[in-house]
């Protein structure tokens, strides 16, 4: 019941704001969806319980929630409401008219904002059914639809290099996911007898009867998943399409882009992990998952070392970041637990620095990192959120992505893997130099053309803030209901 | 009885060599109408495939099979070459200018793919008897072709026929050897498939306007 | 025994006389089928005959620029011709001349009579002779892979390397098996024998064009005997080519050891079967552009490398 009220209440009200001409009752509806989520969301939690999962795998349902859904649920309900509180301001600084491109000052129109915020209450109906479906189907044509759904996102600045972005975005992860479609089949080929008889390719049936399943098409099903699932989570070399779609959206789109989306593809790369798990194939599908996750930190190393652009800086963390992820569930053991902490304080650092960056870009009208200096001077709240942000994106004390990030050190020396382990605090120094030389070039100086400080906006400052110090308060401290979430989503994956 | 299935499965036959054909047609194709037309004709071919599969002696023929394949084969057949047709109709552009693999040298690839696939099919141990064993070779190369031509052609429509061609390949895959998904799952891929091909559709216009070309490697003004 | 081998021999000469007598009697039907279809009488079905007459009975007028290349050149091809058809197997009889390989000798012969063709073109030193000399090479070095992968894929699925050998394992049991493939080379050689007799849809034997000729271009400055040695070569090509379809592909014959006759029939109707289709092809098709030929010759290579990978695919069954 509540399931259903949180996948149709935003595609409804999706569907009805393309047709609301009234640009405030259109927002009005946005943020009043986004509470009613977040509020459906609460009462999961408050009935929650540690069988529940039990529960879910048990039922054979095709919609249920269990820890590792509820937990990339949440990230997606609290992301999507400081986005849409953030969304109220940023949706009314934009102009309606033909203005001047910040990079090379052409004129162009916004793409009207009754389809912005229909695709992105969509994109939020999407993205639930995503985290909710136990079925692998329904998973892909949630998934599918999300891309489908975020593709207008990233070309609300009707301009040709979103609108090149777009394309890329679109073509790319289409084929990806047709990929992971292959994989379903594959999945399908491998269940003795037909789906049909066993309850279809629900993930409880498939991994209680996961040591009956063939081993070599289920191998051949997880390949396709990683490749398919992993092109839209941005895993190198995959990524291609990430940077350009990253940086081109607007940066309220980007922020749920980065840290919602993303999880919910590699939520995909999940299930199919939990099946193959089940069936003992763990120590083939670590290896794979284990040397994306490598690959795409080094590429993310590579090109965040003199980055010119901000926004593709944060968007190639996010490749770096989906790489650790990956990397925690290959090694396993308390990794598993490490990337389920990960996942949450990523995407709630990430968001909250997509956020910042945006209110940096209006002020500077530039995304040039060597022209904009002096942050902490001319925006005082947006610079502090800035620097604190960076220092939480690379894994500093006391943020909680240095414990995450820790966790999976650790597992890596239990792993013995310590060429592993050793190569990812390499890549992870590289990536806090390199980044943190750009941060703070920008925070500190003067402004090349001497700018007043100016007064932000509540709006623009509290979204990003919270979101901050919440990762801040989960270095801290973990509420005890979270961390048996994370505790059970790691059991689940194979961890402790 | 056994006539009539072994009927349906040399329909089922034709209609996958069919396929293979159309691919390497199409692969040697410049016009942009004619690459259009031919992914068509391919999607209404595949549409008869569910049916003829199951008379084959694969699984009952059920209602629902016979709507997947109406389904299948007004979408494909007709529905999505409009889309596209239109699309290009305001791109005002009529032929692929400068692939980045030559047409003769895409058949060439083409059948060591086609080749490859047979090879690789002829490896591979189905858990289950396939309906015929043209299947698996078919549905890879048809996969791998759809691979090829999004990858070597810098026109933006004809990148959105090879995602068609790949997803035509996945579809035989499904039907001739995985064991359907349920109803309203299958309804729900072909709708997202719909959107896909929607939403290319509504970019290629804007790319048209916005470039006064289709031509995709000329999108070229992100990178590191 | 000795009766058994004169029975062979004669068996086997049954189809080199068969042609020579026969080839010209192909052009007489296609041109006929065109004319019915066209709403005309058209000319008799013997005119090819007649004018081979004529030709013969004149003199030749050479060139002072031309050497004795432009001579020796439609002798040769016919020559070579000629000892092409040999190779050829006929109804249920053998050919004269069988050995394995023997496919590769058949293209090649057909290879020397274009080369002597070509050269006597371009001994001319005639701009249009060159031009269509050079348009002829370049359309039969497409159509040649797509008749020798064709070959192959038969000779893959007969397991026989001579033409003979073939058309003897070339059952209709063997056919039901193995249709999918052969019927893709079956294609491919028809589309091989309208672009090596150069028929529509590739080249238009009448046109009065020479800029949009191909092969009539080439023969201009020939007359005479020379220019009825060319049409005679050039008709027992085409049969040649139509007996190599139906003798090793299409197996149209009942095939036991005394209903030769029979199948010898069988496949004189057969090859009268092809110059009506070659006619309501003609009739019905335009030729193409000059640049879209190399498309149906790529075309008709693809379909032959597709039988040949069906062959070793070993899905077959």
């Amino acid at each position: 019941m509540v399931i259903a009220a949180l996948i149709l209440i935003p595609m409804l009200s999706g569907s009805l704001a393309f047709f609301l001409a009234d640009d405030r009752a259109r927002r009005g509806l946005l943020v009043a969806v986004a509470l009613a989520h977040f509020g459906l969301v609460g009462l999961v939690w408050r009935g929650w319980g540690a069988a529940s999962t039990a529960l879910a795998e048990a039922s054979g349902a095709w919609l249920a929630i269990d820890a590792t859904g509820l937990i990339f649920l949440s990230i997606v309900s609290t992301l999507f409401l400081a986005v849409s509180a953030y969304g109220v301001g940023y949706l009314a600084r934009e102009r309606r008219s033909a203005h001047v491109d910040v990079v090379e000052h052409l004129y162009f129109r916004n793409e009207p904002e009754a389809v912005f915020t229909g695709c992105l209450l969509l994109f939020l109906g999407s993205m639930t059914l995503v985290t909710v479906s136990q079925h692998f189907g329904l998973l892909w044509v949630g998934i599918e639809a999300t891309t489908l759904a975020s593709a207008p996102l990233i070309y609300f600045h009707r301009q040709h290099r979103s609108l090149e972005a777009t394309w890329k975005y679109l073509l790319i992860c289409s084929v990806g996911i047709a990929l992971a479609l292959m994989g379903n089949f594959l999945l399908a080929v491998a269940t003795p007898g037909g789906s049909e008889d066993s309850g279809g390719l629900v993930l409880g049936n498939l991994t209680r009867g996961a040591r009956s399943l063939d081993a070599p098409w289920l191998k051949g099903a997880f390949l396709f998943f990683l490749v398919g699932y992993g092109t839209k989570m941005g895993l190198a070399p995959l990524h291609t399409w990430l940077p350009d779609a990253h940086s081109e959206s607007p940066s309220m789109a980007s922020a749920l882009l980065s840290g919602a989306l993303l999880n919910c593809a590699f939520l995909g790369i999940l299930r199919a992990y939990q099946v193959c798990l089940a069936a003992g194939q763990a120590a083939f599908c670590q290896d794979l998952l284990i040397g994306f996750g490598l690959f795409s930190m080094l590429m993310a190393a590579v090109f965040v070392l003199n980055q010119s652009d901000y926004k593709r800086m944060l968007a190639y963390s996010s490749v770096e970041h989906m790489g650790i992820l990956a990397l925690g569930v290959g090694l396993g053991s308390s990794g598993a637990f490490g990337s389920a902490l990960h996942a949450v304080n990523h995407s709630l650092t990430k968001a909250s620095l997509f956020l910042t960056a945006g209110n940096i870009l209006g002020a500077y009208a530039t995304k040039s990192i060597g022209d904009v200096k002096g942050v902490l001077r001319v925006l005082p709240a947006s610079g502090v959120l800035w620097v604190a942000g960076m220092f939480s994106i690379t894994g500093s004390p006391p943020f909680g992505m240095f414990l995450s990030e820790f966790t999976i050190l650790k597992a890596g020396f239990d792993a013995g893997r310590g060429v592993v382990a050793a190569a990812y605090l390499g890549l992870l120094g590289i990536i806090f130099v390199g980044m943190s030389s750009l941060v703070l070039g920008m925070a500190q100086g003067e402004p090349a053309e001497p700018m007043a400080p100016r007064r932000e906006k509540v709006w623009s400052i509290l979204p990003p803030a919270a979101l901050l110090l919440l990762s801040l308060a989960f270095g801290v401290y973990l509420p005890p209901t979270l961390r048996d979430a994370l505790a059970e989503m790691s059991r689940s994956l194979g961890g402790r | 009885m056994s006539l009539l299935s072994d009927l349906a499965r040399l329909i089922a036959e034709l209609i996958l060599i069919f396929v293979v054909l159309t691919d390497l047609i199409l692969l040697g194709s410049s016009r942009l109408t004619s690459t259009i037309r031919l992914s068509a004709w391919q999607g209404m071919a595949l549409g008869f495939l569910p049916l003829m599969v199951s008379r084959a002696g694969f699984g009952p023929t059920t209602l629902r099979l016979v709507t997947l394949g109406a389904v299948l084969f007004a979408m494909k057949g007709f529905l999505f070459p409009r889309l596209l047709l239109r699309a290009l109709r305001t791109a005002e552009v009529r032929h692929e200018i400068r692939p980045i693999v030559g047409f003769q040298a895409s058949i060439l690839a083409g059948i060591a793919i086609v080749a490859a696939s047979f090879w690789m099919g002829g490896r591979l141990p189905l858990p289950r008897p396939a309906p015929t064993p043209l299947a698996l070779p078919m549905a890879l190369s048809t996969i791998l072709i759809g691979l090829f031509a999004i990858t070597t052609r810098a026109n933006a429509l004809n990148q959105v026929v090879g995602y068609l061609v790949m997803e035509n390949g996945i579809f035989i895959f499904g039907v001739a050897l995985a064991q359907e998904e349920p109803f309203i799952v299958e309804m729900g891929v072909l709708l997202d498939v719909f959107v896909a091909v929607f939403v290319m559709g509504i970019a290629i216009f804007h790319i048209g306007r916005e470039f006064d070309h289709i031509e995709v490697d000329q999108l070229s003004s992100l990178k590191d | 025994m000795a009766g058994g081998l004169f029975m062979t021999l004669a068996k086997s000469l049954i189809h080199p006389i068969l042609a020579l007598i026969f080839a010209p009697l192909m052009l007489g039907v296609i041109g006929r089928t065109k004319a019915i279809l066209a709403g005309r009488e058209g000319p008799p079905l013997a005119q090819p005959y007649h004018d081979l007459r004529k030709l013969l009975g004149k003199g030749a007028v050479y060139s002072r620029t031309t050497t004795w290349i432009f001579r020796a050149g439609p002798m040769i091809g016919l020559a070579s011709t000629i000892v092409a058809v040999l190779l050829v197997p006929f109804g249920s009889c053998p050919a004269p001349l069988a050995f394995p390989g023997d496919l590769i000798l058949f293209a090649y012969l057909l290879g020397l009579a274009r080369l002597c063709t070509v050269l006597a073109a371009l001994d001319t030193g005639s701009a249009f002779e060159g031009m269509g000399a050079s348009r002829e090479v370049l359309f039969s070095a497409l159509a040649e892979p797509a008749l020798l992968l064709g070959l192959a894929a038969v000779a893959r699925e007969t397991r026989s390397l001579s033409l003979s050998g073939m058309q003897a394992a070339q059952t209709l049991s063997a056919w039901s098996g193995a249709w999918l493939p052969l019927s893709l080379v079956a294609v491919a050689l028809g589309v091989v024998l309208l672009s090596e007799n150069s028929r529509i849809p590739v080249d238009d034997p009448n046109t009065h064009l020479e800029l949009t000729m191909i092969h009539e271009v080439m023969v201009l400055d020939h007359g005479g005997p020379d220019l009825a040695f060319i049409l005679y070569g050039a008709a027992l090509k085409m049969w040649a080519l139509a007996a190599l379809l139906i003798g090793t592909v299409l197996p149209i014959r009942v095939g036991l050891p005394y209903t030769w006759p029979v199948d010898v029939a069988l496949s004189l109707a057969s090859m009268l079967g092809i110059a009506v289709g070659v006619g309501v092809v003609e009739s019905t098709m335009a030729r193409l552009r000059m640049s879209r030929v190399p498309q149906l010759l790529i075309f008709a290579t693809t379909l032959s490398t597709l039988a040949l990978v069906f062959e070793f695919g070993g899905l077959i069954r």
